[in-house]
């Protein structure tokens, strides 16, 4: 999130899409609700009339997999109506930076693209820059290769028509959400967008999101009170994961993953050390020598040293374009290229899609370990039906975990909030949680390293690691310590001090964090912030719901990102009445939030910092040349998909999606007849995610006890399926029974012309417990995005048709 | 006064938090429960679950789709049929807490013949009272009795994180109600409070009970 959860009851208008909000996320109802009792207007995009919908002002069906071309229509409508908040467009993101003469869209396809590899070179969508590296710009428009100009023509073809056409929403009620969001381009106004994986889970999900995005720029709707972009976590730690770089892709703190172009610690801080290019922007990024330093720092302590690159040879190296995602661990053990593996906090055999795939390949490793509160279609798949468990050669270690009440630790919320909670109660049996199953495992490795010397013992040897686990010596250490005296502003803190702020953590090795964006978290002068639980606030924070003594919040305490952004170039709040910061002339007034990042407002001479002071250029990206597929948005259907053509253009689907290729991996063709349903799939409030946990929790099973598929009225009288009928779903990768629901909240779109039915399933219900159904995801293709790897759950195409018997499901 | 609760069904979300909350709190065991079609579930209360959400939804005219969600529970009656008529027969089975206003089922119930504890369900307005068969027991919502003498909310309310469910005095919760009440008929005119004066468990309904259970409310 941008903002946090409290902040979304400032809203004016709260845009739900690619949320089931109401189901998945129960609480943040509290805040929505709490918007729309303020008079906020509440629009739910969502394929499914869902609990959410129910108490939304709005609901708008659109076709799965249509986001971003009825988002691309906002953005039109947005330019076409001059609805944007200009000044802030103008000041605040690069609307008038003017890009390079290599940069071209033709019908569908970016420049810089190589058709064998299905990849593009960026460096074709560089921005022009003068003789000292700082961007062109065109302050008057006028330039046609400015910003906003292509922008205006890349979108010039989300006419209305074509919208409606695309995602089966009526063109009246497009032009009412296009309305009624856009009324928050008001610098007085603000809009907040609430999504989930309905926008990640698709093969451009990044860049639906990048969407969101440029409409929030558009509208000045970032920074702001009751703004943002605001991404609902799908588990209590998500955030607290990715920031600790649980992705394959990147380090602590967002540092980028050490390739293998980058032998050197110079080398890798050269490629990723970004310099400024405005001469008014702050490029944080400058800093992430000392960052990565001290990470290293923290990583081998005495071992790190200027001399040896701080340990910096001793690490893996990921290859130029590697890819080590969960899915291309699957391919790999599929293909005999990997032995064994530890699986933890997931239900790969239930939760990844194209499920065949991934039970067939953990039967090819010789040993699996997987940590578990329950046993799962994982830790059990040597069983699974329809298999021979004595031909199975997988040796699997099942570890008892214990559940998250029963340990202690901190969790980072969606709000980027680091809280403190309590061990409840005493894990049960033999259980343990993740550290005192690591902790120790690593220390055997290291005695085996020490008597045996295994190849590269450095990184197992130097590492700094307790012998006994101690949850609060970690977040000790991930907020950072001193390694030698150091003084500063006259006070001298000691080695083994923590380090009191980011901006104090050095390159010469004299500091170490294990993560930098949570660096202030747990002070000397402070202690332990995640578990502060103080109410207090100013009059003006109580008027945001904004809470600065209740836990801690990265970065610095900051509640709302990029909130320089909220006030106009004298650093006057664009909406007076709910400012989150304000300027007094001469310094920021105190009793707001934290400032994002130093210097004045843009209008004070020569101390003028730019907000968005993550990006090199400090400004808002609505032409962002760093993704992988294209710098602007574009509408790609879905790899499977009903349609054989779309108006946008001739590029069918993303032309730089990724895949796996095996005998498993298999596609239906675009417009298939034989399988010319929609499927989406989604979670509900009684199971959690696969449903491992949820499954084993009686009340919970009693609830919701078995599979279902969500379908309209119509196409069930077409299929002759009544309501509560057993089902055979189906896909070109295998079949999934299911209870038919048959109900007025789904129902058929209108798509070019023609009619495409969508029906709709949970993937919570697994074969190991009985007869409640197995696993939807056998029915989902594994195509993925090509940012961040994450799979298309959320279309596909299927057949459905009445059942003569149910085996999965009595 | 007796205390009170307003269920505001304009902001419920059906994530059966108050369901499940209930059940932990009584201790009551999971039922085998099938898909048939609908996310209710259990389909009806039942002796192992005093309250459940019900589920109903319908197109409306200008072919928006309404989902509506009813908490069902006993109302706790200022004037309790279902007690006068097992006092007839048992005395004592069924009371009636003057501090809170809470209508009890007591292990008295057990005494009722079969027919007796039929004419005691059948004399509920709102199809509350359900009987275990092994034990003769008859059941429902105790407004958390336990909790409310120890100046705890019921597990329902406490569970609640929309403010659909409010629990306290009669008096503030009719005047929060009738508030409301004014506030949702601007976008639902039919908008009504379900038997506000005959009952202590009062239903903010956005339209005719129908399109929430015909049980809903009695007027």
């Amino acid at each position: 999130m941008t903002n946090h959860w409290i902040d979304i009851k400032n809203a004016n208008c709260v845009l739900i899409m690619g949320s089931n909000c109401a189901e998945h996320h129960p609480v943040s109802m509290k805040w929505v609700l709490r918007a729309k009792d303020n008079g906020a207007k509440l629009i739910h995009v969502d394929p499914k009339f869902s609990r959410t919908s129910a108490r939304c002002d709005v609901h708008v069906p659109l076709r799965s997999g249509s986001d971003i071309a009825f988002l691309g229509g906002m953005i039109n409508y947005i330019l076409e109506n001059k609805l944007y908040q200009e000044e802030y467009v103008k000041n605040y993101t690069n609307a008038s930076v003017v890009v390079g003469a290599d940069y071209a869209f033709n019908d569908g396809i970016f420049s810089g693209y190589n058709a064998e590899t299905r990849t593009y070179d960026k460096k074709a969508w560089a921005r022009s820059k003068d003789k000292d590296g700082m961007l062109v710009t065109d302050p008057e428009w006028k330039n046609p290769r400015c910003v906003i100009n292509l922008l205006k023509q890349h979108y010039s073809r989300y006419t209305l028509k074509n919208v409606c056409d695309v995602t089966g929403v009526p063109e009246k009620t497009i032009l009412e959400v296009y309305n009624d969001f856009c009324a928050t381009g008001k610098p007085d106004k603000a809009g907040t967008i609430m999504y989930a994986l309905g926008w990640t889970q698709h093969t451009n999900g990044v860049q639906i999101i990048r969407t969101s995005a440029i409409i929030q720029l558009l509208l000045g709707n970032i920074g702001v009170a009751g703004g943002g972009i605001n991404a609902l976590r799908g588990e209590p730690n998500v955030q607290g994961s990715t920031d600790h770089a649980i992705l394959y892709d990147s380090l602590p703190g967002y540092l980028p993953m050490l390739r293998a172009q980058w032998q050197t610690l110079d080398e890798y801080l050269k490629g990723c050390t970004p310099s400024k290019e405005m001469p008014n922007s702050v490029n944080w990024k400058s800093h992430n020598p000392e960052y990565m330093v001290s990470l290293l720092k923290g990583w081998f302590g005495d071992s790190a040293t200027a001399e040896n690159d701080f340990g910096y040879s001793w690490l893996p190296k990921l290859e130029p374009r590697g890819n080590t995602s969960y899915y291309s661990v699957i391919d790999r053990a599929y293909k005999d290229q990997m032995r064994g593996g530890f699986v933890f906090g997931v239900n790969p055999c239930q939760s990844f899609p194209n499920t065949h795939k991934v039970r067939a390949s953990l039967d090819h490793l010789d040993w699996m370990v997987c940590g578990e509160v329950h046993n799962s279609e994982t830790s059990d798949n040597w069983h699974r039906p329809g298999v021979d468990p004595t031909k199975i050669k997988t040796e699997v270690f099942l570890l008892p975990s214990a559940h998250r009440i029963e340990k202690e630790g901190t969790i980072s919320n969606s709000g980027r909030w680091l809280q403190w909670f309590d061990k409840a109660v005493e894990p049960a049996g033999q259980a343990r949680d993740f550290g005192h199953m690591l902790v120790p495992l690593m220390n055997k490795i290291r005695e085996l390293y020490k008597n045996e010397k295994g190849v590269l013992p450095e990184p197992v040897l130097n590492i700094v690691w307790p012998k006994d686990f101690v949850a609060e010596e970690w977040t000790k250490r991930i907020n950072g310590q001193f390694w030698k005296d150091v003084t500063i502003d006259g006070k001298t803190y000691h080695r083994g001090q923590q380090v009191p702020k980011f901006a104090n953590l050095a390159k010469d090795g004299s500091t170490s964090s294990l993560n930098w964006i949570y660096c202030g978290s747990y002070t000397e002068e402070g202690g332990n912030k995640s578990k502060y639980r103080d109410k207090s606030q100013t009059p003006a924070q109580a008027k945001l719901g904004l809470y600065p003594k209740w836990s801690w919040c990265w970065p610095v305490n900051r509640r709302v990102l990029y909130n320089r952004a909220s006030v106009d170039a004298n650093g006057k709040p664009w909406n007076p009445n709910l400012p989150v910061i304000e300027w007094d002339g001469s310094k920021w007034k105190d009793g707001y939030d934290v400032i994002d990042g130093g210097g004045a407002p843009i209008g004070v001479k020569e101390k003028g910092r730019l907000p968005f002071i993550m990006c090199a250029d400090g400004l808002g990206h609505l032409f962002g040349p760093g993704r992988e597929d294209g710098p602007f948005p574009e509408h790609y259907e879905p790899v499977e998909t009903p349609l054989k053509s779309h108006p946008f253009s001739k590029q069918l689907s993303s032309p730089v999606y990724l895949t796996f290729h095996s005998d498993l991996d298999k596609l239906a063709a675009p417009g298939d007849p034989k399988y010319p349903i929609v499927l989406t799939t989604y979670s509900m409030t009684e199971h959690w995610c696969g449903g491992g946990e949820t499954r084993n929790t009686p009340n919970l099973l009693e609830a919701e006890p078995q599979l279902y598929v969500e379908m309209s009225e119509e196409l069930a009288a077409i299929k002759g399926i009544k309501n509560g009928d057993g089902v055979i779903v189906e896909s070109i990768r295998g079949k999934v029974e299911a209870i038919a629901m048959v109900t007025v909240r789904i129902r058929p779109f209108t798509i070019m012309g023609k009619t495409v039915h969508l029906i709709g399933m949970p993937f919570a219900f697994g074969w190991l417990t009985p007869n409640c159904g197995d696993s939807t995801n056998r029915l989902t293709t594994g195509v993925y995005d090509p940012n961040t790897t994450i799979q298309e759950d959320k279309a596909c195409m299927v057949d459905v048709y009445k059942a003569a018997k149910l085996t999965e499901i009595a | 006064m007796p205390k009170s609760f307003l269920i505001d069904t304009s902001r419920c979300t059906a994530c059966r938090g108050c369901q499940m909350a209930c059940k932990d709190w009584h201790n009551l065991p999971a039922i085998e429960t099938k898909q048939t079609g609908t996310h209710q579930n259990p389909p009806d209360l039942n002796p192992c679950n005093y309250k459940i959400v019900r589920f109903r939804e319908h197109k409306t005219e200008d072919g928006g789709v309404i989902w509506n969600f009813f908490p069902d529970q006993c109302r706790h009656c200022m004037a309790p049929i279902c007690k006068d008529v097992a006092d007839k027969v048992v005395p004592g089975a069924i009371i009636h807490d003057e501090k809170t206003g809470a209508v009890l089922f007591t292990e008295k119930c057990k005494e009722l013949s079969p027919e007796d504890a039929q004419a005691v369900i059948e004399a509920c307005p709102y199809n509350i009272p359900r009987r275990e068969e092994s034990s003769g027991m008859l059941s429902k919502c105790d407004m958390c009795i336990d909790r409310v003498t120890e100046g705890l909310l019921p597990m329902c309310v406490k569970s609640c994180p929309t403010g659909t469910m409010l629990f306290g005095e009669r008096s503030e919760i009719l005047a929060e109600a009738k508030r409301r009440l004014e506030k949702l008929k601007k976008t639902f005119p039919k908008a009504y409070l379900a038997d506000p004066r005959d009952v202590n468990v009062i239903y903010l309904l956005a339209e005719e009970k129908e399109f929430y259970y015909e049980y809903a409310s009695f007027m």
